[in-house]
């Protein structure tokens, strides 16, 4: 990254205006020209594919879905306000007749919209990944505090870090099934068991990395925290975490990558009601739209991943004080 | 020069400490001996890697000597505490608090229930005072130069009001300007607070403008004090005056003599040779492989 000078100290004054388009055009350009060269290769091969389910959709086609998908959307988004309309109608209707009556609002239960699912999706990954945070973080210190224990934990978490999401879903299922009674069906259980694969396959980057940003907490440091005589308590709260929030970060940031990249997968053998069911639903549905459909929401998956990486960095850049930590 | 007619402040008798290392115990001290008496200020100086630091550490309670201990006003120092401040040769400061906050943390733990929060804040401040820091009591460690942040070091060593300040080589990463800067500043704290100091230096003018005693070291392994000279100037000292003072240079001849003729490296010349050695030796085998 290059940074700058004020244009009052610098000497190439003359030459800022050109330098600065010039690095602008290669900044917007060159992006251009990638994207432009990818749609491109994108159209010329898909014309050549064929599968059962017609040609493999280009761009074309998929810019096509976008704008069905939104406009189903707008339209169930319609047939919704129509049906709280005529609940409302029906009410006030039957409040005239009866003025005492309670008026009982049911629910609009329609088919999930694709921005539906995305939302349903988001929300599954951030309950996954909270529930992940709130145990990696103090498993992480209380391991970068003590030799033993980390010792001790070690193989643990190198024999369940590289398992799929797959390999835990069917015993999640069981398991949620068997302890989540949903009686008050405040939390479907697919939804449950989504969230829960989704920690357990992204808890590992923040416990290691916290780990072992408490172990490289600087021993000058360590040795101030001696001086001052600080009991346990303060020294994690004074010296260790703080040491450690750039790499706690650094793990959080891998830790949501890959929540969102596990997350499709259980949602599509969870059937919780996501873009990972979404794809599922497309695939079974078989239509000639269907590729096109899918391939919507492969590109959004795509967008919505670069966002909330996106997203971690700004908010590492804001609380972490090492900001030569981050790179990109 | 007080410590024939008064009780010595700070005693270290008979300190010696092994290292447990891969090749086996490492005898670092063997029998230190020194005492130093309230408001003097005495300088560890010899060459790197004799000890000077382990001494430092062993004082501040961040070693254990193996054997040999040392009394702080007639208690056994076995742990670090704030009546041992220690200034280190990085600052260390912690790098997510203000040049105040650092101080203040300092200062919440010593004072925690003698102080108000007014008469701390009076305090912090006053000390960041006292190292002229007053301009940037806001700044983080990564806005302010070397030289201010050892000075914020120092600060927050003073705040904790301790009965031996421990610096070791406070001054040694700065340049030589803001070093001679650092001193000066270093001894018009001391005319006033009359803290007891033990510093380790590198640089024998340093030493022989700031100190009362020097206590010269000699080579490790089982490095012990070789000599200690008094340095009986008069303060306040001026650097300028003193240049062309000959006791003042005849003080700072006797320390050279010490560290370059008496415990000259020869150690440095072995291993330079040995390391040629090495790599001809790791050379040879190659050439006869292509051969
Ligand atoms: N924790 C340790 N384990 C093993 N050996 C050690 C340890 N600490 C110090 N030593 C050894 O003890 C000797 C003295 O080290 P020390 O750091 O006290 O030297 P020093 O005089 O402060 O050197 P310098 O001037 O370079 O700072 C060195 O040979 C060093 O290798
Ligand atoms: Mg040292």
């Amino acid at each position: 990254m290059t940074t700058a000078l004020p244009t009052r100290l610098n000497p190439f004054r003359e030459f800022d205006a050109r330098v600065w388009s010039l690095a602008i055009l290669k900044g917007v350009a060159l992006p251009v020209v990638g994207i432009g060269m990818f749609l491109l290769i994108w159209h010329l091969v898909s014309g050549s594919i064929q599968t059962s389910l017609g040609q493999f959709p280009g761009p074309v086609q998929v810019q096509e879905q976008v704008k069905n998908l939104y406009v189903e959307f707008l339209e169930e988004k319609q047939r919704e306000v129509e049906f709280y309309e005529r609940q409302q109608k029906r009410i006030d209707a039957r409040l005239k007749v009866e003025p005492d009556f309670k008026a009982e609002i049911r629910p609009y239960t329609g088919k999930p919209t694709f921005v539906q699912q995305i939302f349903t999706s988001l929300v599954t990954v951030f309950s996954g990944f909270f529930l992940a945070a709130l145990v990696a973080i103090p498993l992480g210190i209380a391991i970068g505090l003590s030799a033993s224990l980390y010792t001790a934990v070690n193989p643990v978490i190198q024999l369940f870090k590289p398992v799929s999401p797959l390999a835990w879903l069917p015993l999640v299922t069981m398991v949620v099934s068997a302890l989540y009674t949903t009686a008050d069906g405040s939390l479907p259980k697919s939804f449950v068991t989504s969230a829960i694969t989704v920690m357990l396959c992204c808890i590992w980057p923040t416990v290691i990395n916290t780990a072992v940003g408490v172990t490289s907490v600087s021993k000058d440091l360590l040795n101030v925290s001696c001086v001052l005589r600080l009991n346990w308590i303060e020294h994690i709260q004074k010296i260790v975490l703080p040491s450690a929030v750039p790499m706690i970060f650094t793990g959080l940031r891998l830790s949501l990558s890959t929540a969102w990249m596990v997350l499709i997968a259980a949602e599509m053998l969870a059937q919780n009601p996501g873009l990972g069911k979404f794809v599922w639903d497309e695939f079974q549905n078989g239509s000639s739209n269907s590729l096109g459909r899918i391939m919507v929401a492969v590109l959004t998956i795509g967008l919505i991943g670069f966002l909330l990486d996106r997203s971690m960095l700004w908010l590492q850049r804001r609380v972490s004080w090492d900001k030569n930590a981050i790179t990109r | 020069m007080t410590e024939h007619f008064s009780r010595p402040l700070l005693e270290l008798s008979q300190v010696s400490i092994e290292f447990k290392t891969p090749k086996g115990l490492f005898k670092a001290l063997d029998n230190v001996n020194l005492k130093i008496a309230d408001g003097e200020f005495v300088s560890l100086i010899g060459h790197s890697g004799c000890g000077k630091s382990t001494v430092l550490n062993i004082v501040a309670g961040l070693l254990k000597a193996t054997s040999g201990g040392v009394v702080l006003d007639g208690r056994e120092v076995n742990e670090p505490g704030p009546e041992r401040a220690v200034v280190f040769q990085n600052h260390s400061l912690l790098p997510w608090l203000t040049a105040y906050e650092n101080v203040e943390l300092a200062v919440k733990r010593v004072f925690k229930g003698k102080k108000t929060k007014a008469e701390m804040h009076e305090w912090i401040e006053h000390n960041l005072k006292l190292v002229h820091m007053e301009h940037a009591l806001h700044k983080r460690p990564d806005e302010i130069s070397g030289g201010m942040k050892q000075r914020v070091g120092i600060a927050r060593a003073l705040a904790m009001q301790p009965q031996v300040l421990l610096m070791d080589e406070p001054f040694g990463a700065l340049d030589a300007l803001t070093r001679a800067h650092l001193q000066d500043s270093l001894m018009e704290i001391q005319r006033t607070l009359k803290n007891t100091v033990i510093m380790i230096t590198h640089d024998v003018d340093e030493a022989v403008l700031l100190s009362d005693r020097i206590v010269m070291m000699t080579n490790g392994p089982s490095a012990t004090i070789g000599e200690i000279l008094k340095i009986d100037l008069q303060r306040p000292r001026s650097r300028l005056e003193l240049a062309d003072d000959t006791h003042y240079n005849h003080l700072r001849h006797e320390v050279l003599a010490f560290l370059y003729e008496k415990q000259r490296k020869v150690e440095d010349f072995a291993q330079h040779a040995k390391k040629k050695n090495d790599t001809n030796a790791e050379t040879q085998p190659r050439l006869k492989v292509v051969s």
